[in-house]
């Protein structure tokens, strides 16, 4: 491959930040000075370098984290140390919202404007912020380029940043030589005000946002230890019972731990609900080597948040599950792909990897058993396409995050063209009690078809908001109680049960069994386990706009479907929601009828196929936009 | 290369020689099929004389499977499936012509025609028609937008809807050299300039898609001009291009001057007179003067594509008095 580079030469800033993530370079073949290192009359580099692709988003993170952006200097660097194409690494930074291609103040508020946070204050937050300390970035009028003072801080608005228990949520990301990433929750102007200004931001432990608010509850399986054991010990997690589950199964072998899950019936807690045990067979069948495993934690869907109590709370378990998952499927390697958003989680999985390693759960001699399997971290850089599962493994390969067409699917073809296993964080923390008790001793808990307890995510307009756990067969109704229901004697209006990509439904649904067999049944889908509660106060109509506005932003632009059609469908309902539908609002929910049906027949991926159904749900259950002939009757 | 045996751009590895391929039967409509394993749904389909629309396919590149024009419903699955990159299996039951599948080439046609300028995209009028297609049900068309501005987009966030139009990729054309045009408002985004610049053809990768959603757009890197991107000026983007948005300078200059007239032009064939290879050359002939050269996809050697001496090299056979469109300085004159 000839690859042109840009002219402009990379800051030592820059570089610095590139040579720590690959070393520094081997000769001036692959971005080095000429003559000083190996002799550059002979090429090194070449395909050994391109083999680094999937270091690609790694280096540009670098990058981003130390400058705050990615200039064409430094782009061409991380090009020419992995040989590729600069055209090709733009793509890819463009493609992330949390890399900025254009200069961009060193720090950044990133302010949760999404629905969870709508519905309790963040427009005032926002608006407050606008009026106090400015746009927000990117500032339309030069479609983004302006000339802005660096040391100046800015602010932008966000996507949910998955911390909906604590709203209104926000993000800081500082670059620098040590940079700052810091989840923020219950923000007020004040602490903005404070932050825009330059003030550091509150350090956090993530204990006010770990609102586990059955914590102690003997019940309690999944969350067992979240809020109760010291996250960053691995002797605690141990004292608290962890590690068994790992010994048991290499105890067991592979075939009898597959046979264990399978027999659990457990499905996945992504939002797809495959059943896990056939998932890890078909894999462990697959001929080709070697195999991946990868965690999904790119927990992205508005309203989800369960996933990050597990990773921040209970990271130990976390691993020790994808050690036994590796171990059965016959992975040694497993990436952990993890949400940008999250640098606290960041923090205690990188921690309780390491721990693990130095006490023999991870690595080439797992037990002393003779297994190996060990754990990258992986994290995204502000994408929610990332999270499905074929969008991961570009994303993972240093590509655009754009899904591939299935089939070939995972087990066949997955990560960098190998048989790959892809589980959600929550799926595999059941992993440890199905080992040690069984997966008939499992399926007990729930009903037939929806074994074992489900998180759920609760938040909006409930007296206490947080992570739920409940056995699956609860009803809304009940799970809605446990979280002390509406407060300020409100009435309850609606809920949207399993996320954007979810539905709405309606307070005389409270009855629905949060199982996938009454769920389809009624239509509506458990999705990630998003249960957003809107009192009567919420305008019903900013959420579903909002929800409209986020598939807009997040869709990836592959396919026709979904690139231009959730542009018409944020349209359309702008149209009626500004009082001037062409041909009348019934028209214009036909005209968005027509075009969910084509996002959802025709898009390559879930995010496509989904656009259109809190928007349907929205139309078809809550009756949230009245035609004309309906207000008649 | 035998079209049916293309692999998928992310699928499956290089399937299997024809010779060596097992026979697999399916229906198609109610009718047996028996095709060579590894053959697609879309060239089952036209073995039997069943036309199927497709925009991003082209029988030299990879399917991407990007544009789903040419969705088909099979028995089992839950969505519609894309023929052109989806092999036959033993059994499959496809049906190509019913009301869902009618339905989404119609709402991928209206929202194409609605979005991007489609004024030179061969067959699409007739597309539109056969489809009952109304792009204009989504609203007036927004105004274009400035030079720089969608290469400027940044991912994850847009402006709120103008809810009096409707929001379109039309913007300036990139004018940056003399050999050919970018006219990005003609872009469906099909990605087959980018897999003919990259590892289909040229192994240039000058282009490659950048930004995220409807913001997606084809760039260099930095959206620098091409004299200062890793282009040669192979022009293998135009040839592949469907809907005119890359054209040779000529064309470009003859349409905008309104002398660009298909129906008074030849088609002759002819050798290149450059290289050993010798590349087949089609020269497109307008009122005796060279106006266009291209090579014929189904050419076993070129499979359509040139270099930049036989695309643009071909100025020296016409007297420099005698074309009016010549210019002081052209690169290739």
């Amino acid at each position: 491959m000839d690859i042109r580079l840009p002219e402009a030469e990379p800051s030592d800033e820059e570089r610095i930040a590139i040579d720590a993530l690959l070393g520094p370079p081997e000769s001036a073949w692959d971005g080095g000075s000429r003559g000083r290192s190996r002799d550059s009359h002979v090429s090194y580099g070449g395909r050994a370098a391109r083999e680094r692709r999937h270091l690609l988003l790694p280096a540009l993170q670098a990058l981003q984290a130390r400058v705050g952006w990615i200039s064409e200097g430094g782009l061409g660097y991380v090009c020419a140390r992995l040989s590729v194409p600069p055209a090709d690494a733009w793509g890819v930074a463009t493609f992330y919202a949390l890399l900025a291609t254009e200069p961009r103040p060193r720090r950044v508020v990133h302010v949760c404007d999404d629905i969870a946070c709508r519905a309790r204050g963040a427009r005032a937050l926002t608006a407050a912020i606008e009026s106090e300390c400015g746009a927000p970035l990117p500032h339309a009028e030069n479609g983004g380029h302006i000339a802005l003072d660096r040391e100046r801080p800015a602010w932008m608005r966000s996507p949910c940043l998955g911390l909906c228990d604590a709203v209104p949520a926000a993000l800081v990301t500082e670059a620098g030589t040590s940079p700052i990433e810091r989840q923020l929750g219950n923000v007020t102007i004040g602490l903005v005000r404070s932050l825009l200004a330059g003030a550091a931001p509150p350090k956090t432990d993530g204990a006010a946002e770990a609102m586990v608010p059955q914590r102690g509850d003997p019940a309690l399986r999944l969350l067992a230890r979240a809020g109760s054991v010291d996250p960053t010990r691995l002797d605690a997690y141990r004292a608290a019972g962890g590690g068994k589950a790992l010994a048991r199964a290499l105890e067991l072998g592979p075939e009898r731990v597959i046979a264990e899950v399978v027999e659990s019936k457990l499905v996945g807690r992504g939002g797809a609900a495959f059943p896990t045990g056939r998932k890890w067979d078909a894999v462990r069948r697959q001929p080709a080597t070697p195999h991946y495993l990868i965690c999904n934690a790119d927990e992205s869907e508005p309203g989800t948040f369960k996933d990050r109590v597990l990773l921040t709370h209970d990271p130990f378990a976390v691993v020790e599950s994808m050690a036994i998952a590796g171990f059965a499927t016959g992975c040694e390697k497993g990436y952990l792909y993890l949400r940008a958003e999250y640098p606290l989680a960041h923090e205690r999985i990188g921690n309780a990897l390491s721990q693990m390693r130095r006490a023999g759960m991870l690595g080439e001699n797992i037990l002393g058993r003779g297994v190996r399997f060990d754990i990258e971290i992986r994290r995204g850089a502000g994408a929610y396409i990332c999270g499905e599962e074929t969008a991961i493994f570009e994303s993972i390969e240093g590509k655009r995050g754009e899904p591939r067409n299935k089939p070939p699917y995972p087990v066949q073809h997955g990560l960098f063209g190998k048989p790959t296993v892809v589980n959600n964080v929550e799926t595999l923390a059941n992993i440890p009690r199905i080992v040690l008790e069984g997966g008939a001793a499992f399926a007990r808990t729930g009903t037939a078809q929806s074994t074992g307890t489900r998180l759920f995510c609760l938040s909006g307009n409930v007296a206490r908001p947080g992570v739920y756990e409940v056995a699956c067969g609860t009803t809304l109704g009940a799970l809605l109680e446990l979280a002390g229901g509406v407060p300020n004697g409100r009435r309850l209006a609606a809920i949207l049960l399993g996320g954007a990509a979810g539905a709405f439904v309606r307070p005389d649904e409270l009855g629905l069994r949060l199982t996938h067999e009454d769920t389809r049944a009624a239509g509506v889908t458990l999705g990630s386990g998003v249960v957003m509660v809107f009192d009567e106060t919420v305008d019903l109509h900013d959420a579903v706009l909002r929800i409209a506005a986020f598939f807009r932003d997040e869709s990836c632009g592959q396919c026709v479907p979904c690139r231009v059609g959730t542009v018409r469908q944020e349209e359309a309902l702008h149209r009626i929601a500004g009082g001037c539908a062409r041909g009348g609002v019934a028209a214009e929910l036909a005209l968005i009828d027509e075009i969910g049906v084509a996002m959802r027949d025709g898009s390559i991926c879930g995010l496509g196929q989904t656009a259109y159904a809190a928007v349907e749900s929205a139309v078809k259950r809550l009756r949230l936009f009245p035609t004309a002939e309906r207000k008649k009757s | 290369m035998n079209p049916q045996m293309a692999p998928s751009r992310k699928g499956e590895s290089e399937p299997r020689r024809a010779s060596a391929r097992p026979a697999v039967e399916l229906a198609i409509d109610g009718r047996t099929v028996s095709v060579p394993e590894g053959t697609t749904i879309l060239g089952a389909c036209r073995g039997i004389g069943i036309e199927i629309p497709t925009l991003c396919y082209l029988e030299t590149l990879r399917p991407v499977n990007v544009c789903r024009l040419c969705m088909v419903e099979v028995d089992g699955s839950r969505v519609l499936v894309p023929s052109c990159s989806r092999p036959v299996e033993a059994g499959m039951k496809v049906h190509t012509g019913t009301e869902r599948v009618r339905h989404t080439r119609k709402l991928v046609l209206e929202l194409l025609a609605s979005s991007v300028d489609l004024s030179t995209t061969p067959g699409i009028d007739a597309l539109l028609q056969e489809y009952g297609c109304r792009p204009e049900r989504f609203g007036p068309r927004a105004a274009a937008a400035d030079a720089g501005v969608r290469d400027g987009a940044v991912a994850g966030h847009h402006e709120p809807p103008d809810p009096r139009t409707a929001a379109t990729v039309a913007q300036p054309v990139k004018v940056d050299n003399d050999l050919y045009v970018r006219d990005y408002g003609k872009c469906i985004l099909c990605y087959k300039c980018v897999e003919a610049c990259g590892p289909d053809h040229q192994n240039t990768f000058a282009i490659a898609v950048a930004g995220r959603g409807f913001e997606a757009r084809i760039s260099t890197e930095m959206a620098v001009t091409l004299p200062d991107s890793a282009c040669v000026y192979c022009g293998n983007c135009i040839a592949v291009c469907p809907t005119g948005a890359l054209m040779v300078r000529s064309e470009f200059d003859m349409r905008a001057a309104g002398t660009w007239d298909e129906a008074r032009q030849t088609k002759t064939d002819t050798i290149c007179p450059y290289c050993g290879v010798g590349c087949t050359l089609t020269l497109h002939v307008q009122d005796g003067q060279i106006v266009k050269a291209s090579s014929p996809l189904a050419n076993d050697i070129t499979r359509g594509n040139l270099c930049i001496k036989g695309r643009f090299g071909w100025r020296f056979v016409q007297p420099r008095e005698r074309d009016g469109r010549a210019r002081e300085g052209d690169a290739c004159a």
